[in-house]
């Protein structure tokens, strides 16, 4: 597989992001590790000692993506570490579970800031770059949430719908300049954010996941690295569902 | 800023965005029908027109400028 030389990963002090940022470290990818704020720095660091033991090149960036002046600030940044952005990841992003009677618009706002408009400021920043390359790659971390609903996660799934109509919209204002653009939409997937939810909705979801198990953050990273590959040259607009048959 | 100045500045723009020959961007060149540019291609090269005067350039103004005539003059009062 053909491996982008350098890739942009919101959020890639923990979780998914940080597996993402791994997986591209293998490959031998210059990996830029964003981080929201001071107290994840440590976290971020981590994730860049561990990419340098895997062999590869990074640097940390701070930057609130719900921040369109601190993503520019940062997408500059990087471009004068290395030159130029050829993948980004937009994998920044929070929950706020509540049911929406319970749901204030702070709580619907924050979720929407950072995961949807927080993507859009990413998708703005490097585009710029990447139009000058004539070529780019963008992956969008969606969720099955935003295709199916969730009851208690009306922010989530809204943001995360939104992710899928950006993506397309993107895919379609940007192909003649070679830069593609599609979502990974993770299913059940062992992390930080989904071992504290009730065991009775991991059962309700388990029961309808064809391969009975939880999916890994690395099923997820390997969705992400194919689609920022050569040999997805041709997909755009797509939507890969790694969900182990949940959403069937 | 003289005429020839600002000519000096944004032929070179132009043509990086559109991938076009200097020579190809003379004045009563129409930015679509005859340099080939599409609708992101204008959006690019007015937002590097921008940063390089130091002006912001209104969607609706920016619509009207069709060539590379009509983009200098309008650099130039706005200048």
């Amino acid at each position: 597989m053909a491996i982008p030389k350098s890739v942009l990963i919101t959020g890639a002090s923990r979780g998914i992001g940080q597996q993402i940022a791994y997986q591209f470290a293998k490959q031998g990818s210059f990996v830029a590790i964003n981080y929201p704020f001071e107290s994840e720095k440590e976290n971020a660091l981590h994730t860049l000692h561990e990419v340098q033991k895997l062999g590869s090149q990074g640097n940390i960036y701070e930057a609130d993506v719900s921040n369109l002046a601190a993503v520019e600030d940062m997408v500059k940044q990087m471009k004068s570490d290395i030159g130029t952005i050829d993948v980004l990841v937009a994998n920044a992003g929070i929950t706020k579970d509540k049911l929406i009677m319970r749901m204030t618009p702070q709580d619907w706002e924050q979720v929407l800031h950072i995961n949807l408009s927080g993507a859009f400021h990413c998708t703005k920043a490097v585009t710029k770059e990447m139009m000058r390359e004539k070529k780019g790659r963008i992956v969008y971390i969606s969720s099955v949430i935003g295709m199916i609903g969730n009851a208690g996660q009306a922010n989530y799934a809204a943001s995360k719908g939104g992710m899928i109509a950006l993506c397309k919209s993107v895919a379609k204002e940007f192909g003649s300049r070679n830069i593609t653009a599609n979502c990974v939409a993770p299913g059940y997937i062992m992390t930080d954010m989904t071992q504290n939810l009730p065991k009775e909705a991991t059962d309700q979801f388990m029961s309808r996941v064809s391969i009975q198990r939880y999916g890994t953050m690395e099923d997820v990273a390997n969705a992400v690295l194919f689609l920022s590959s050569d040999q997805a040259a041709y997909i755009t607009g797509q939507v890969l569902v790694v969900d182990g048959g949940l959403t069937l | 800023m003289t005429r020839e100045e600002v000519l000096q500045k944004v032929v070179p723009v132009i043509s990086d965005k559109l991938g076009i020959e200097e020579e190809q961007v003379v004045g009563d060149a129409h930015f679509i029908n005859d340099l080939g540019a599409d609708s992101l291609g204008l959006v690019d090269i007015t937002m590097a027109l921008e940063e390089e005067f130091g002006l912001e350039i209104p969607d609706e103004d920016a619509g009207k400028l069709e060539t590379v005539n009509s983009m200098i003059d309008y650099i130039l009062k706005a200048v």
